[in-house]
């Protein structure tokens, strides 16, 4: 599936929660069956820096050109948020996760948690991630 | 007389305003305390009525924003009881005062020299001294905490010796509220001839501290815990060391007289106050010490041991609830974990219904290590909190959980 059609669906899944309460617990739902990270890969290097839980990400490129990611975090709601960038994102080539744009965040109402001083590392993931995709770009 | 509730409520404005819908409940006071309207108004006033450089002006209003600002000093002296202003040196804070005199105990110490610190220290209070013991070669020695949040007094005398030169602790934990037994602490390190500096930050809205009773070396505080504003505090020294002590920062205001060849320093306590300070913080500073002294100190305490007594009963009936350092004596200060939800989790859910705590490590990792956790959930009460505000805190606290759960 596109990035964006993904983005329209989770949009689309959200806009059925009438307050914040619904949304957060659809998120740690999410957050449950995230794709883990293999524990040996919780390493330092892994580490999402601005996060006051530990947030652990990492990527590989398969066969297909598309990247894997995973991920762990100790905070449940952190967690619900990793996976909801990692359903967006995983499993798509390094050039269509660059082209992609972010404004789905705010229009599932968690725009609050893009504000650079909020410490659940959602602007420094989404960075790693456009990094990572940068970096197997060139590949 | 006791603390009139009400009337203290409606002196400060932003207690008024929502969070999310609900009631705002500002439990985050260890982080920064809230301002009543005389200290908010004398700010203004200021600005409207007498703004002017001090010190160095002819004209009237430079002379009555001087008074204003040297008034302040001397209302901080004398909550302090410290023997002279010029023990007074107004700073930007606690972490600027500890660095000023790390600074100046750089060149004073050298690699047979030890300094004593503690385990529950705040991270202003750890790094400037691993700064200096960098650049001097002087050892840093760690006394341990225990269990219940008091540190290991027994472990201290082991490791006070003729080589100690500086000792520091906290006078109250901003992690866990545990209050220090600053006397004894002082006590035996002058005994060693050690001098001792006591950061003050968490204590000075609690309790007043009395700088010739207590002896100490040197005390830091900051205006912006005790319902002053933010960018003061104060370095009291004592006047033998501060005029020991070289400046820390050139520049304006800290000289006698200056030539290219040569510059020579102005005594206390300009010397260590250089540039334009920060003249409305000081006046706010001292209106917040006379805000707060009308209330009365042995209110306030009185009032937020019965806050911290009624919380730590509710929070103990939740269940899997752990709280981190019962001291013997403690501040209005709770730290406290359920299970293994993640702090950070429950002060996001905790935030939707307008309650504020703060989460994580609290700039005291050392502390964290400890108790092998990595961060807490701390609620911090203050003299304008109340008993209903805890009921709807532990209310909302069970619904985090189990959402979290």
């Amino acid at each position: 599936m596109e990035i964006i059609e993904i983005q329209n669906e989770i949009i689309d899944e959200f806009s059925i929660f009438e307050d914040w309460m619904q949304r957060y617990e659809y998120m740690i739902e999410l957050g449950k069956s995230i794709d883990l990270i293999d524990p040996k890969k919780k390493i330092d290097s892994n580490l999402i820096k601005g996060c006051q839980s530990k947030l652990w990400l990492d990527a590989e490129l398969n066969n297909n050109n598309k990247l894997i990611f995973k991920a762990d975090s100790e905070a449940i709601i952190t967690k619900g948020i990793a996976a909801i960038l990692l359903r967006v994102f995983s499993n798509q080539t390094p050039k269509d996760i660059l082209d992609a744009n972010i404004d789905f965040i705010d229009k599932i109402g968690l725009k609050e948690h893009l504000s650079p001083t909020r410490a659940n590392g959602l602007v420094s993931m989404l960075k790693q991630i456009k990094y990572y995709a940068l970096a197997y770009n060139k590949s | 007389m006791g603390i009139n509730i009400d009337k203290i409520r409606d002196d400060f404005p932003i207690l008024k305003r929502k969070v999310n819908g609900y009631p705002f409940i500002y439990f985050d006071n260890a982080a920064t305390s809230q301002k009543p309207n005389q200290v908010i108004d004398s700010i203004s006033e200021y600005y409207k009525n007498y703004n002017s450089n001090i010190h160095r002006g002819v004209h009237s209003v430079s002379q009555e924003a001087t008074d204003a600002y040297e008034n302040a000093r001397k209302k901080i002296q004398k909550h302090f009881n410290a023997k002279y202003s010029k023990e007074i040196i107004l700073t930007s804070g606690t972490t600027h005062s500890i660095n000023l005199v790390a600074n100046g105990f750089t060149d004073i110490l050298n690699k047979n020299d030890e300094i004593l610190i503690s385990q529950l220290e705040h991270h202003s209070n750890i790094v400037p001294w691993q700064m200096m013991c960098k650049k001097n070669g002087a050892k840093l020695k760690v006394i341990p905490l225990k269990n219940n949040g008091d540190l290991n007094y027994d472990e201290y005398l082991k490791l006070l010796s003729p080589n100690t030169k500086l000792v520091f602790v906290n006078h109250v934990s901003n992690a866990l509220g545990t209050i220090n037994k600053i006397n004894y602490i002082i006590n035996e390190a002058h005994k060693f001839g050690a001098v001792v500096l006591i950061d003050g930050a968490q204590a000075s809205s609690h309790m007043k501290a009395d700088m010739q009773k207590l002896n100490v070396d040197f005390y830091t505080t900051s205006a912006h815990k005790l319902c002053g504003p933010t960018g003061i505090g104060m370095l009291y020294g004592k006047k033998e060391w501060l005029e020991k002590l070289p400046p820390y920062q050139g520049g304006g205001e800290m000289i006698s007289e200056v030539t290219f060849e040569n510059t020579t320093y102005a005594e206390l306590p300009n010397k260590f106050e250089a540039g334009t300070p920060n003249i409305v913080g000081a006046i706010g500073f001292g209106v917040a010490l006379d805000y707060l002294n009308e209330i009365g100190f042995d209110n306030i305490e009185i009032y937020e041991n019965e806050l911290l007594e009624y919380a730590t009963l509710s929070l103990k009936k939740i269940p899997n609830l752990k709280i981190y350092g019962e001291a013997e004596q403690k501040t209005s200060v709770i730290s406290f974990n359920v299970g293994s939800i993640h702090s950070y989790d429950i002060g996001t859910i905790l935030d939707k219904y307008g309650i504020a705590v703060r989460t994580g490590q609290h700039c005291a990792q050392p502390v964290m290590d400890y108790f092998g956790i990595s961060g807490t959930v701390r609620a911090s009460f203050s003299f304008y909190n109340t008993k209903k505000e805890i009921d709807f805190f532990c209310e909302s606290l069970n619904k985090a959980i189990a959402m979290l759960s």
